[in-house]
């Protein structure tokens, strides 16, 4: 995704990127980043909180308007409503990152590299 | 506390299951920066999603809205869907701490078609975009992100919103 923003601001057109993986975004680096420190999937705003949805939705537009630095982070100041314990447990071994079915894909993909891997082929 | 560290999480994980190296996430130093020329209040803004968001319809008398190719690259939906047929297909989000019931807590629809209707910004364009992840960094610089430029230059979108799931 964020080569994507890059590469449509390499073209001429500005972009906005609002995500929550923050070091992520920052290593590949998008003209302007609207920071929402909240769990992976709600980048947007606490789910049926409209409100605070409509606050990083104008604070994105602001930074689109007004950010002069490229590059640069602007961080939305929201703290997720139910606590901070998701930042210790997200993507462990003991609470894998993936759930159900995209666990078994991922422990199918990753026999399937083992095997590939005995066979000196990877 | 501050934030999570996800480029040295998947690391970890990655080296725990048994892999001899983690995924090389994309480095850059610069960027470019093209600013707005005009007032966003006549600017036509797209709006571009990671969330392999699909839209529910009836196999038996509709065709599916949305343009796309093999569950893969970058497709179109049309802007004028309901807000309640949206939906995710992703797995990469946060199932423990959250949930994606919400469209518009990843794909804000909803408050983009009020900044239209309250003049905040002119337009949106008739379509709506999404991407699939590709881990290949050397095929988003020459397929995914050339389409998704093809995509912004026909509908001649001023801006664009991107929202990473």
């Amino acid at each position: 995704m964020s080569l994507i923003a890059r590469y449509i601001e390499e073209h001429g057109i500005p972009t906005v990127t609002i995500a929550t993986a923050r070091d992520i975004v920052e290593s590949a680096r998008v003209p302007r980043l609207l920071f929402v420190d909240f769990p992976l999937g709600n980048p947007c705003g606490e789910p049926w909180n409209t409100p605070q949805q409509c606050e990083i939705f104008e604070t994105a537009l602001v930074t689109l308007e007004t950010a002069d630095t490229p590059g640069a982070t602007v961080e939305a100041g929201y703290s997720w409503s139910g606590g901070e314990d998701w930042k210790r447990t997200v993507f462990t071994e003991d609470q894998p990152f993936l759930s159900g079915a995209a666990q078994e894909e991922w422990l199918a993909r990753k026999d399937e590299y083992r095997k590939l891997r005995g066979e000196g082929k990877v | 506390m501050d934030h999570v560290r996800y480029i040295d999480k998947t690391r970890d994980y990655y080296l725990s299951q048994g892999y001899e190296k983690s995924y090389d996430w994309a480095r850059n130093d610069e960027v470019a920066f093209a600013p707005l020329d005009k007032p966003l209040s006549e600017c036509k803004v797209g709006m571009l999603s990671t969330s392999e968001l699909a839209v529910r319809y009836d196999a038996e008398t509709e065709d599916n809205p949305i343009t796309e190719e093999g569950f893969r690259g970058v497709y179109s939906i049309p802007a004028d869907t309901p807000t309640e047929r949206f939906y995710s297909r992703t797995s990469s989000f946060d199932a423990v701490a959250t949930h994606l019931d919400d469209v518009n807590a990843y794909f804000p629809v909803d408050r983009l078609r009020e900044a239209v209707a309250s003049g905040r910004i002119g337009s949106i364009p008739d379509r709506l975009y999404g991407a699939y992840n590709n881990y290949s960094k050397r095929k988003v610089l020459e397929e995914e992100a050339p389409n998704a430029l093809a995509l912004a230059r026909e509908d001649e979108i001023d801006a664009l919103l991107l929202v990473p799931v």
